[in-house]
């Protein structure tokens, strides 16, 4: 169970990267996240039951979300439409996007078809247990999206991108058109998610057009769990935190959801609780704030 | 350089608070010149830069920077061609960034690619060009920039902008936020970065001192309208007793009366 999650955490922490992008670097709070996550999920199942092999399922669910979210980003450069409204209708959208892609089904299994735990799982053979196997293949693939990611915002590129968040207006004085990079900011976002939910099918062994419900809920409890645990500004630190928030998150539903019980939560109380650990983290850092203030001002 | 052609903007037209705040605004800014702008609060200045910059589209009238009529042109286009500083030190700069990611984002206008730039050599440059403010930020450079003092941020937010090497500089009231010693620090970087660079440039000051002692012309603004444009031998011979006389003539010729010229007048000299 333990190894399990961990590899669910990894899984998820590579969905609150694209979060983390999107809320925190860009502060653009995209809510296409829950329909890109299941749109990733869809693709990938589609194209492993077409006979594809899992690399080109999983680029093609990677560009099935960049997809996705300039969708959302065009909505909001060009109509002026809030993000927020922007990203509801996106995700909206593709909900029906979802079930055609499955063949107007809502959920299709892979029992049958190689995905790429079943070649993991294959290497591993009289190697190591498989599922040891599985966690370390997550940790590296967690491990390379996030070193090129740092890498990324070690660009001249992602150094804008870290400015845009902060000051719209010294971007714009610098001549670049923030429309721009909002749409390429929210494409690799949703990029990332769809990956993430291609990972999540194919380790559960199924794809499902609902497996993004409140997704972006947990992606944000991970960053802002994660922004709990380590205090730092340097990039190679915030991704960091983003991961380990994410494996946190998860510990801690599965806590919910084996000993809930005992106090007659069931996992239907998963939901609220995910909230409800936001609006926990969002209050102690307001508590921290203020008493912050305070200490100084005295 | 700059071209303004019967210029008006109007906010909030068609609504019973429309309020015209630039009206027939007709200016041409010559290469090399170095315009200073004075009016009362709420003349209309920012306002005029903010057409010229393109945050604001004008109601009616056309802009042309370098000979080409730019006024469909978005701000970021326009960008290219014009350094803007602001009064507020936080405007010019990511403060959650370090000093030398802020000065690699501005040491080139134009959209950014993604390959990584900041190298020993380019943080050689920046060093070299940091010493040359006399701050000691060049011993800086991985700090975050909301560490620096205000008048250091202005200051480090005039090198980025010459560094971006624009044609026009505009500084609106770019020392007012600053205490008297870091403005004149500020002050003296301006003046020898715009002869360094041979920047055209358009400075908006409250400073009645400075608007005569600084530049080869100035503009004095007043509800949305130019009443007083001084260069060359005229503006050198001009003093704050004699720019006051020019002040309150044109104001006896308007309103043939002094009680708005005490007004004017009291608005005017901060
Ligand atoms: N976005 C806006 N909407 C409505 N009125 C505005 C807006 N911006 C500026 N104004 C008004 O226009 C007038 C001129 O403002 P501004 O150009 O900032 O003056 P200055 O910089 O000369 O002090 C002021 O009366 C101000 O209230
Ligand atoms: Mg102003």
């Amino acid at each position: 169970m333990l190894e399990g999650i961990f590899v669910e955490g990894l899984i998820y922490a590579i969905m609150a990267l694209g979060v983390f992008f999107t809320f925190r670097i860009l502060d653009f709070p995209d809510l296409t996240v829950d329909g890109s996550f299941p749109l990733g999920a869809v693709i990938m199942a589609t194209s492993l039951t077409a006979g594809q092999n899992p690399l080109a399922g999983l680029l093609l669910a990677f560009g099935g979300g960049v997809l996705a979210g300039f969708v959302t980003a065009a909505i909001h450069n060009r109509l002026k439409v809030p993000h927020l409204l922007a990203g509801i209708l996106t995700m909206t959208m593709l909900y029906s996007v979802n079930i055609r892609i499955l063949d107007n089904r809502a959920n299709l299994p892979l029992l049958r078809v190689d995905t790429v735990l079943t070649h993991v799982a294959a290497w591993a053979e009289n190697r190591i247990p498989v599922e040891w196997a599985a966690l370390i293949f997550f940790i590296l693939v967690v491990l390379i999206i996030k070193l090129a990611l740092d890498l990324f915002f070690h660009t001249d590129m992602g150094l804008v991108f870290g400015a845009l968040g902060n000051n719209e207006q010294m971007v714009r004085v610098q001549g670049v058109n923030p429309a721009t990079l909002k749409l390429i900011g929210v494409g690799l976002s949703n990029g990332l998610v769809a990956l993430s939910g291609a990972f999540a099918a194919q380790y559960q062994g199924f794809a499902d057009v609902n497996l993004g419900q409140g997704i972006v809920v947990s992606g944000l409890a991970s960053v802002m769990l994660g922004e709990f645990i380590i205090k730092s500004n340097r990039i190679g630190m915030l991704t960091l935190r983003v991961i380990l928030g994410a494996i946190l998150f998860k510990a801690i539903m599965y806590l919910g959801r084996f000993y809930g019980y005992y106090i007659n939560m069931t996992p239907n109380d998963l939901k609220l609780i995910a909230g409800i650990l936001i609006i926990a983290s969002l209050a102690v850092t307001n508590y921290r704030r203020i008493r912050g203030k305070g200490g100084t001002a005295a | 350089m700059i071209r303004l052609e019967n210029l008006a903007c109007t906010f909030d037209a068609g609504t019973p608070n429309a309020k015209t705040v630039i009206k027939n605004f007709n200016l041409t800014v010559a290469a090399g010149e170095f315009v200073t702008i004075i009016g009362s609060n709420g003349a209309g200045k920012t306002t005029l830069f903010n057409l010229i910059s393109g945050s604001l589209m004008p109601t009616s009238g056309r802009v042309w920077i370098k000979d080409q009529d730019v006024t469909a042109h978005p701000e970021y286009k326009r960008a290219r061609y014009l350094g803007r500083i602001f009064q507020d030190p936080l405007a010019g700069t990511a403060s959650n960034m370090t000093l030398e990611d802020n000065m690699m984002i501005t040491c080139k206008k134009g959209f950014k690619w993604p390959v990584i730039s900041l190298n020993r050599k380019m943080r050689a440059y920046f060093r070299d060009q940091l010493i040359h403010l006399k701050m000691g930020l060049e011993g800086r450079m991985k700090e975050n920039v909301s560490s620096l003092s205000g008048g250091q941020r202005q200051a480090l937010t005039l090198l980025m902008m010459v560094l971006s090497r624009p044609a026009i500089a505009l500084l609106d009231e770019h020392t007012a936020a600053l205490d008297p010693r870091n403005a004149a620090v500020v002050m003296d970087l301006t003046t020898r970065f715009i002869r360094e660079h041979r920047l055209t440039t358009l400075m908006i000051t409250h400073n009645m001192n400075h608007a005569i002692a600084y530049g080869s012309r100035l503009l004095m603004m007043d509800a949305g309208e130019i009443i007083i444009d001084v260069s060359g031998e005229e503006k050198a011979h001009l003093t704050v007793p004699r720019l006051l006389e020019m002040f309150a003539d044109i104001r006896r010729e308007a309103f043939g009366n002094d009680e708005m010229l005490l007004t004017g007048g009291r608005n005017l000299g901060h």
